[in-house]
């Protein structure tokens, strides 16, 4: 199911109470812990969600990736937004 | 059966019944008809321990539920304690025992979660189904308390045919009391909820056009509230992985310290539980008979063992194929190709009556055992 949570380039995207990334030792692995959900989390997915932090701005964000990746913007504007929208209609993320 | 305990993942997730005590009487609640007594319980010392030992074996969602957890004084205690093993807690609770200074002391703690239950959208059928004067009050006051302490909210709603006509008001008042998540689940038929079958089980119809309602409500509230939906096993096609299969990713932990492999696993005649007073977590994951009694696909019969969805629903729920086959090894005859299916069918039509007239009369929980049914 999808639906429209367009992300404005202003709006300051944060893990809520109840939402959190953690080191998983016993298995390796970065996840996002929800209620009654265990999300995998790669290494894109994990360097987006460590910079929601309620602060940075959704451009701020973006730009600050296509940097630390040596990426082109639009791409990583497409691949940050894919993962926002889809978190936030688990809402596993406030915007 | 022997298990490499290399090849055993380890759970993610342990159920922790703190304990069997509770101030409502659900019908439909699928605690052991043999309620665990007070004087038995384990006390904060060991069930810190075991959230320890949790925590190492790779447990990620530590649930506190029972009973009714805020029954135990000491609940504030074990929150902290599994906050700083770093599990992601979560209290599942009727709300009865819940002060707002409580609840801002378990926010404190580090509780991540609350699950709270309804019993209806409407105060006098919720407050007769749990048998409780003025519970439906209380639990409004206390999602109130939960969303002001800044805890994120799901309403657990269990369905039955007092309530199926009003599945998606449920989710809506989930919705005006500010939850994020609202699980509606249709019961599934375990200890008193077994012996109550007949007083709660809706008929076909009823049911359906809950389920439909429910699913309207999705795309109504998508990005406000997330809907997890359990639907009818007895009517259904194929029976669901229950616990995601025996002894692959959760467990439970009994009030006086038994692990169980699932809530209902004991009423499975010669299984061998082990305690967390005698073992440690990591050994009974690995070598608890009853653990190994079930688990993977080995232990299948026909239609399970040559079935190409046995590593899919891993041949549905052992309890519920005991209780309706006489044996656990049976396909779960909610799965239209246990040979069994007939007998579930023959249930949910006996189900009869539709609607709220001629309701039988329920056996409320209580602490002392029932009189044998029929
Ligand atoms: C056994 S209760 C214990 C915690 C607490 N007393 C409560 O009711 O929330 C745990 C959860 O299981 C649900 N539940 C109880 N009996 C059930 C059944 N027969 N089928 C499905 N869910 C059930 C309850 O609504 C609750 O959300
Ligand atoms: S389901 Fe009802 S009776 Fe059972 S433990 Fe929860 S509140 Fe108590
Ligand atoms: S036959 Fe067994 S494994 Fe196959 S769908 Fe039915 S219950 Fe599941």
């Amino acid at each position: 199911m999808t639906i429209e949570t367009r992300i404005a380039d202003g709006s300051r995207p944060r893990l809520p109470r109840g939402v959190r990334l953690k080191h998983d030792d016993a298995r390796g692995e970065w996840l996002l812990l929800a209620p009654e959900r265990l999300v995998k989390t790669d290494a894109i997915a994990l360097a987006i969600l460590q910079r929601c932090d309620g602060v940075a701005t959704f451009s701020a964000i973006v730009d600050d990736l296509a940097a630390a990746f040596s990426a082109d913007r639009g791409r990583v504007e497409t691949d940050v937004r894919a993962l926002l929208e889809d978190l936030a209609a688990k809402r596993m993320i406030d915007l | 059966m022997t298990h490499d305990p290399q090849r055993i993942a380890p759970p993610v997730g342990l159920l922790a019944e703190l304990t069997h005590r509770c101030p409502l009487a659900c019908p439909y609640c699928s605690n052991p008809l043999q309620l665990e007594q007070r004087a038995d319980e384990l006390d904060a010392a060991a069930w810190k321990r075991v959230f320890s030992e949790a925590a190492a074996l790779g447990v990620l969602h530590a649930h506190l539920s029972g009973g009714e957890p805020a029954s135990r004084s000491d609940l504030a205690d074990i929150v902290a304690h599994c906050a700083k093993e770093g599990l992601y807690t979560n209290l599942i609770t009727s709300g009865i025992g819940l002060t707002e200074d409580r609840v801002k002391a378990l926010a404190g703690a580090g509780l991540d979660h609350v699950q709270l239950a309804i019993q209806d959208a409407e105060a006098d059928s919720a407050d007769r189904i749990c048998g409780y004067q003025g519970a439906f009050a209380r639990k409004i006051e206390a999602a109130a308390w939960i969303v002001a302490a800044g805890m994120p909210l799901t309403i657990n709603a269990v369905i039955h045919r007092a309530n199926v006509a009003r599945a998606g008001k449920m989710v809506e008042l989930a919705v005006a009391l500010g939850a994020r998540r609202v699980e509606i689940a249709h019961t599934q038929y375990y200890g008193w909820g077994m012996l109550n079958r007949a007083a709660l089980m809706p008929g076909r119809g009823e049911a359906e056009a809950a389920i439909a309602e429910v699913e309207a409500l999705r795309l109504k509230h998508a990005g406000v509230i997330v809907i997890d939906h359990v639907a009818p096993d007895y009517h259904a096609r194929y029976p669901k992985a229950c616990m995601g299969g025996w002894a692959k990713r959760s467990f439970n932990v009994t009030p006086s310290g038994k692990a169980l492999p699932c809530h209902a696993a004991e009423t499975i005649p010669g299984l061998e539980f082990w305690s967390v007073r005698d073992h440690s977590l990591a050994e009974i994951w690995t070598d608890s008979p009853a653990f190994n009694a079930f688990r993977g696909t080995g232990w299948m019969r026909e239609p399970c063992r040559s079935c190409e969805r046995k590593e899919i629903d891993y041949g549905g729920c052992r309890c519920q194929a005991l209780a309706l086959t006489g044996d656990a090894r049976e396909a779960d005859p909610a799965c239209h190709l246990s040979p069994h299916h007939g007998a579930v069918a023959a249930v949910a039509m006996a189900a009869a009556g539709e609607g709220q007239d001629d309701l039988p009369a329920y056996v409320y929980r209580s602490a002392k055992l029932p009189e044998p049914a029929q």
